[in-house]
């Protein structure tokens, strides 16, 4: 009797959350597929309705192929930058933060304090535009990649280094024993115990990389080198008026997202509670 | 001999030149995303590259207002320019630093085909570095004939007959005033399509303004702008959801006759005639109006221009110069007209104006023949603080009075002229 | 702290050359602009050239009756995104600890937003938030509670933005209190169950030790709410007029214009400003957490 009550609360409970977070989760983003598949006046009207004529497929194929099919250059140079960024950040920050969890010297101090800074203080864009001009990076995907690693080696080492606490000395110690090099302790024994913490690193920074519009903007100008968002941002206003394909458009750069997150959504959760709360 | 040995020389690089001509060279050209602009680029490009099969132009584009600014400033800066570009005259030009980061073009036989009251606004002491690309503008108010003519108004012609007018039309229930505050840009005509009004009360404003004699707050013909703005919000001109909408819905509104005035350019009406070319013909223009019926003339914009930047050379600088060439050429008029509907008079020379053209094209063309026109202020002074168009959505959404505004404008334009150095700040 | 006492040999297990990499490229491309911007804050710069005119940028800055809303709406902005979400998304937490069938759904719904464009979400929430014809407003007017000009109204556009802010933003802030609450060892719900009611479970066991976790959530959203920027320049620009400006979006401003001298002294105010506000929270909020960093 009492179970059967219970299941029944519970049902309710149930079905009682979903209606209301979905309502205010999910119902944009079917907006925003409804609106992509209309017509162009269709969707001016800005209705919350199914389109009198799917025009789904029409619509994001006219996004792709607008103006010499720059959303594919778009996607492959966010690839590259996001990519590049991912690898040289997991390299770098992983080894600050196991040489900063396991030696808590000034060094470890000194580079915390530059790590918080790092977190807090925002970017000083002009000035490094500036500098990748005067080192010939400006313009290009390297000075790119270079500047988002700088911005998001503080995140990621901090998570890690977190993360590297729960590791316990011994399993390294024993290493030692056994007559390791400090990079074949590195290599062999930390990179793949982190892994947990290293999925979290990878997909939170290439979330952030790949959705990250001013910085491409300022820093890689220029038609060969436009990036995903940097696609979006210019069609705000091409399409001012053409809400179907604006929206089509919102749609495709929400791909990619989509498919990171049904893959990784148990990784990114488990991974950034147990990066970001320390016990 | 020497002066020979230089003719042979000269000679030579003229061939080099000619036979570097030959060889296909693809440039780039970097253009504002309004429709207007990219469907003129397009039809100068076609047009061109039909008679020099050996070069190719392709367009890209830039966002328009503060953001296109930046782009522009910033690609300059770090020589990252396109071969060619298209970017306002005036004031905004410049801002671009022209000396130092443009060709100067004042040696170029086409310069000959420019109307000469064009070559000031793009130029910096003799250095001349543009060609006029498109049509020049007018800057006053747009307006829908159909519902003057239900509501048997007339074209007004001081601010107090269009108050009355839009008061006959608030009690119509139609929206007197089309404000498109969600593209900020737009928000300034009142204040810069007043400048005729301004010049004709204190004459020589600009040149007191530029060096750093006049200001806005403290004359009152300037402050006007911005009082209009004001009484347009208490007054309820405004159309509903005027604070988010944008340009191009809003033209809809304008063609439809859901509102009746817009202060805008006629560079719009190209917009208008590609989406609505049922209606086009019911859209007219006036003078914005002042305090008297007898001074009563329009603003003028000038065209745009099309620059190379320094960092332009060698063959494609030939092509590129080909190309301008091109562009200030009664052909090239041509080839604009075939495909844009033009929003105000030429400046090439000898360029004439279709039969057919659009109503409000036929009013602008009217104050500009009986000599009842004078230029926008960014075309007579090389300042235009940047922030005029937030200052203006302020007053225009009741958020500061027209007196704040002007005082702030004047505190912007100065930091304007300090950055470009100019004497006197 | 200092003296450590572990033998050489096992020092050299964590050689301090594994810093160079990473304080390389962020010394090079964090730490040098951010050090020039003081020198070119008080420079005239076109990029070209930069002629020293010491404290004037900050002298116009100041003056500049943009920056005092820019300040205040910073303010106003941290902080209520910052409190929004540690009020909205400690219940839900709990709501998703519970014994709900389709929690483990409901939790990737609810932080899906975190990973879309900033950019995309801006745009779907300017045409939701459209005043006539938006689907919000749309449903507010069929259950008869108004339909306000969200992003048009200037008292009220900063909100809206701040609003969205929290809907995009509340499935990290919900994440971190669901871990706070599930690293509670069982023995307190017990303890908490045999002494009374749900009441007794949140205000005594919930509340206070998930006080880290508040704590992150509130620290992580104040530092993004101070810097914010894409959201407010993708939905209003500032606007209308400067009623949502930030300090983030007066600085891109004076950038736009070309002003770069005076961008940079804003920069740099904001820096000062950041740390000033953070760090002081940073040791109130968790002085053992910092301690160990």
């Amino acid at each position: 009797m009492t179970t059967i009550r219970k299941f029944i609360a519970g049902f309710w409970l149930d079905a009682v959350s979903l209606l209301v977070i979905s309502a205010i989760f999910v119902v944009p983003f079917i907006f925003i597929v409804l609106t992509a598949a209309k017509t162009g006046p269709e969707a001016a009207q800005f209705e919350f309705s199914p389109p009198s004529q799917f025009l789904l497929l029409e619509n994001i194929s006219a996004v792709l192929e607008f103006g010499d099919r720059r959303m594919f250059l778009a996607m492959w140079n966010s690839l590259i930058i996001t990519v590049g960024s991912i690898t040289l950040i997991v390299l770098l920050s992983s080894a600050v933060a196991f040489v900063m969890q396991r030696r808590k010297d000034r060094m470890a101090s000194l580079a915390s304090s530059i790590i918080l800074a790092g977190l807090i203080i925002p970017p000083a864009v002009v000035p490094t535009i500036f500098l990748l001009q005067e080192i010939g990076l400006y313009r290009t995907l390297l000075g790119l990649i270079m500047v988002q690693v700088a911005f998001t080696l503080p995140f990621a080492t901090i998570t890690l280094r977190a993360f590297m606490a729960s590791i316990p000395r011994e399993i390294d110690e024993a290493a030692i024993i056994d007559g390791a090099s400090p990079l074949q302790v590195y290599f062999r024994v930390i990179l793949p115990l982190l892994r947990p913490a290293i999925i979290t690193v990878i997909v939170v920074s290439s979330v952030t990389i790949y959705n990250d519009f001013t910085g491409p903007l300022y820093f890689l100008p220029g038609r060969e080198n436009v990036t995903v968002q940097l696609t979006m941002y210019s069609y705000i206003s091409q399409f001012s008026s053409q809400w179907h394909l604006l929206f089509a458009n919102v749609l495709v750069i929400t791909i990619p997202p989509l498919i990171m997150f049904m893959f990784f959504q148990r990784q990114i959760v488990a991974g950034l509670t147990s990066g970001a709360i320390k016990g | 001999m020497k002066r020979l040995a230089l003719f042979v020389v000269l000679l030579m690089a003229l061939s080099i030149s000619a036979v570097s001509a030959q060889e296909s060279v693809s440039l780039t050209y970097l253009v504002d995303e309004s429709q207007n602009s990219q469907d003129t680029a397009q039809a100068l490009i076609d047009a061109f590259v039909a008679q020099n099969p050996n070069i190719s132009i392709t367009i890209e584009s830039r966002p328009g207002g503060t953001e296109g600014d930046n782009i522009v400033k910033t690609r300059l800066a770090t020589d990252d320019m396109t071969d060619i570009f298209f970017y306002n005259s005036g004031s905004l030009l410049q801002a671009l630093n022209p000396a130092q980061t443009l060709v100067d073009l004042s040696d170029q036989p086409f310069i000959d085909n420019i109307v000469a009251s064009f070559l000031p606004t793009v130029s910096q002491g003799d250095a001349i570095f543009g060609v006029p690309t498109g049509t020049g503008m007018g800057g006053g108010i747009l307006y829908n004939k159909r519902v003057y003519e239900e509501l048997g108004l007339s074209v007004p012609l001081t601010w107090e007959e269009f108050a009355a007018n839009n008061a006959a039309l608030l009690e119509a229930g139609i929206s007197p005033v089309l404000a498109t505050f969600g593209d900020t840009w737009t928000a300034q005509l009142f204040v810069l399509a007043d400048y005729y009004n301004v010049e004709q009360a204190v004459p020589g404003f600009a040149d007191a303004y530029t060096a750093n004699e006049a200001k806005y707050v403290t004359t009152p013909a300037a402050l006007a702008g911005f009082q209009y703005l004001q009484q347009g919000f208490e007054e309820s001109w405004w159309q509903p959801d005027f604070a988010t909408t944008r340009f191009e819905p809003g033209l809809e509104l304008l063609a439809n006759g859901e509102v009746a005035h817009y202060p805008m350019l006629t560079f719009a009406l190209s917009t208008i005639a590609e989406n609505f070319p049922d209606q086009v013909n019911d859209i007219g223009f006036f003078a914005q109006p002042g305090t008297s019926a007898e001074a009563n003339g329009a603003t003028i914009w000038m065209p745009a221009g099309t620059y190379i930047p320094q960092t332009t050379t060698g063959a494609r600088l030939d092509a590129a110069l080909q190309f301008l060439g091109f562009i200030a050429s009664v052909e090239g008029v041509d080839a604009i007209n075939a495909q844009v509907v033009p929003n105000g008079p030429y400046l090439i020379v000898g360029s004439i104006l279709p039969d057919d053209v659009l109503p409000a094209v036929s009013d602008l063309a009217a104050y500009i023949d009986s000599g009842m026109s004078y230029p926008a202020l960014e075309f007579v002074s090389p300042i235009k603080g940047p922030n005029l168009e937030q200052l203006c959505v302020a007053v225009g959404t009741g958020q500061m009075t027209p007196e704040e505004a002007a005082a702030n404008y004047d505190l912007d334009v100065e930091r304007q002229a300090q950055q470009l150095g100019l004497p006197g700040w | 702290m200092n003296h450590d006492l572990r033998p050489k040999s096992v020092l050299r297990t964590y050689p301090h050359w594994f810093y160079l990499p990473a304080a390389i490229v962020f010394g090079v491309f964090f730490l040098v602009p951010t050090l020039a911007a003081f020198y070119f804050s008080m420079t005239r710069w076109t990029l070209f050239d930069a002629t020293y005119i010491g404290f004037d940028n900050y002298v116009r800055f100041f003056q500049d009756p943009q920056l005092t809303a820019g300040l205040r709406n910073t303010a106003i902005y941290a902080v209520m995104t910052s409190g929004l979400k540690v009020i909205i998304s400690l219940p839900l937490a709990i709501l998703l600890t519970s014994r709900l069938h389709l929690k483990s759904l409901l939790r990737g719904i609810i932080f899906f937003p975190v990973l879309v464009s900033t950019v995309a979400v801006g745009i779907t929430f300017s045409v939701l938030m459209q005043p006539s014809q938006g689907l919000i407003n749309t449903v507010l007017r069929a259950l008869s509670l108004g339909a306000p000009d969200w992003l048009g109204n200037p008292s009220l556009a900063l909100i809206s933005v701040a609003l969205v802010d929290v809907w995009k933003g509340l499935g990290i802030a919900t994440v971190l209190f669901i871990s706070g609450i599930l690293s509670i060892p069982n023995d307190y719900f017990e303890a908490a169950r045999l002494e009374g009611g749900a009441w007794v479970k949140f205000r005594y066991v919930i509340l206070p030790l998930s006080r880290n976790a508040a704590f992150t959530v509130i620290l992580l959203s104040f530092i993004g709410g101070l810097r914010t920027f894409d959201l407010i320049w993708t939905m209003t620009r500032g606007g209308p007029g400067f009623a949502s400006d930030v300090l983030t979006s007066v600085i891109f401003k004076q950038y736009q214009a070309g002003f770069y001298g005076l961008s940079t002294a804003g920069n740099v105010i904001l820096f000062i400003l950041v740390t000033i506000i953070v760090y002081p929270l940073m040791r109130f909020f968790n002085r053992r957490e910092l301690e160990e960093l």
